[in-house]
């Protein structure tokens, strides 16, 4: 039995759960045993409901569990079953519930398709590690491309499909042929070296790198990592074609894009004139239809203009001010008349006392005026007698002598 | 190749005319400036052919072999 003193106070103690951390967080930091490739034996294969995949890997040694997450048990190429020979790769990791380790699978490949395969895979998966195959690492392809590049075997059907189609799609565009042998020992320093040539032209704005089918020791070359790295490097957005439909190379993955055949390349390299004449002959229209809305619009001013009163009724502007000039007109003349009358009664008064001042009218009434060289008499006193006088009366002139002057000192 | 600049410009002046900011002159010159652009384009498209040239590889120097067809 263990005696509490045995154990010393200094010993760590773990409980279950801080071991099994332990051991993953070892198990993880591991640089090797984060990326292996493993081969064996498929058994104890079960598929939950989960969507997820466990089985365990064996041979004749020992076995390991391994577990296959929904996501890639769904894109498998080839169905998992018992007893079936694989080579799995992924990185060991410790599920702490139960306490074990196994192999998280990131990927599976049959086993026995030879060493290409295997090849295949580990650069594959090296390059992918890289981030060769990333999306942020795709150039976009241009919209209307001036010159593509084609790189391929100036003989044979694959050319020939690729100016077909250009020809039909898009004849505006330059085609420049990059004769590359695309078979064989010298076929992958060639490719590199085209992509480079391609690189160094000026005015190329795509690459077309294209291969007709074959097997796959005959698109070999689009497997080497020189290739891959050189497609990577290109500046020049690349569209790879490369045998048919179902086969996939490392050059594919790396491409800015991928087309299932050459004629394919061909069809997504370039627009369609066909449809850039339909969408001239839409412009065309919308801007005749744009434009002819434009000058109703201008038009809007000018007739709120002339539906305004002074160019619709042009006249009743003028005939409210000629009622104004008559009516202007009619208190002038009451005002004038007025004015004219009170001068009239003015003029009147004014005559009247100066009828009053008239000297005809005192004659009038009888009383005569004396004058003596020229001058009226007022007073006798500077008269004498026989001297000559004359007196004005209000009708007729008396001219006379005068016999006897009295002076009166008082006035009258 | 000012093809695709022409084509550009038109969608430009469409979108101009669209947005309908401009004075009455203006508008009229943008318009007329699109249907020469759109004629333009016509006649490339009709007179286009495919050109092909080939790359001569010689010691690494590059040749252009032009062989229209």
């Amino acid at each position: 039995m263990l005696k509490n003193d045995d154990i010393s106070l200094n010993q760590h103690i773990f409980t279950v759960g801080e071991l099994t951390k332990h051991i993953k967080d070892l198990l993880r930091s591991d640089e090797k045993l984060n990326n292996i490739f493993v081969k064996g034996e498929i058994s104890n294969l079960t598929k939950p409901s989960s969507g997820h995949t466990y089985f365990t890997l064996k041979d004749e040694e020992s076995q390991i569990k391994c577990s296959l997450f929904k996501r890639l048990s769904e894109n498998l190429k080839f169905e998992l079953e018992h007893g079936l020979k694989i080579i799995v790769i992924g990185k060991i990791d410790v599920y702490e519930p139960y306490g074990y380790y196994n192999i998280v699978v990131e990927d599976v490949q049959p086993d026995g398709l030879g060493a290409l395969n295997l090849a295949f895979m580990q650069l594959k998966n090296k390059l992918e590690k890289e981030g060769l195959f990333s999306k942020e690492h795709k150039k976009s392809l241009p919209k209307f491309p001036k010159t593509i590049a084609i790189i391929t075997s100036p003989t044979g059907a694959v050319i020939q499909d690729i100016k077909n189609v250009l020809r039909r799609r898009y004849p505006l565009v330059k085609v420049l042929i990059i004769p590359t042998p695309v078979q064989g020992k010298e076929a992958t320093p060639n490719i590199v070296n085209s992509i480079k040539i391609a690189n160094k032209t000026p005015n190329i704005d795509l690459i077309i790198l294209a291969r007709g089918g074959g097997s796959l020791e005959d698109l070999w070359c689009f497997n080497e990592e020189s290739v891959a790295r050189a497609i990577f490097d290109s500046k020049i957005p690349i569209i790879s074609a490369i045998g048919h439909e179902t086969d996939f190379t490392i050059a594919d993955f790396v491409a800015d894009k991928r087309a299932e055949t050459p004629s394919v390349a061909a069809e997504i390299s370039v627009p369609d004139i066909k449809e850039i004449i339909f969408n001239l002959s839409y412009l065309l229209k919308k801007s005749s239809r744009l434009i002819r809305i434009i000058l109703e619009k201008n038009k809007i001013p000018l007739k709120q203009a002339l539906n305004r009163p002074v160019f619709r009724r042009p006249y009743d502007k003028i005939n409210s001010y000629s009622i104004k000039v008559d009516d202007l007109n009619s208190s002038l003349s009451k005002n004038f008349k007025r004015y004219t009358e009170n001068r009239k009664k003015v003029l009147e008064k004014v005559h009247d006392k100066l009828d009053i001042l008239n000297p005809k009218s005192v004659l009038k009434r009888g009383y005569s005026i004396v004058v003596k060289d020229n001058k009226t008499v007022k007073d006798s006193v500077n008269l004498k007698v026989e001297e000559d006088i004359s007196i004005i009366l209000f009708k007729g002139k008396i001219d006379a002598k005068i016999k006897r002057v009295v002076e009166d000192k008082n006035g009258i | 190749m000012v093809f695709e600049k022409n084509l550009e410009k038109i969608e430009e002046i469409v979108r101009d005319l669209e947005e309908g900011g401009l004075p009455l002159n203006k508008s009229v010159e943008k318009f007329e400036e699109g249907v020469k652009l759109i004629k333009e384009c016509y006649k490339e498209i009709e007179n286009a052919e495919l050109k092909v040239e080939t790359i001569v590889k010689d010691n690494s120097d590059v040749i252009n072999e032009t062989n229209k067809k």
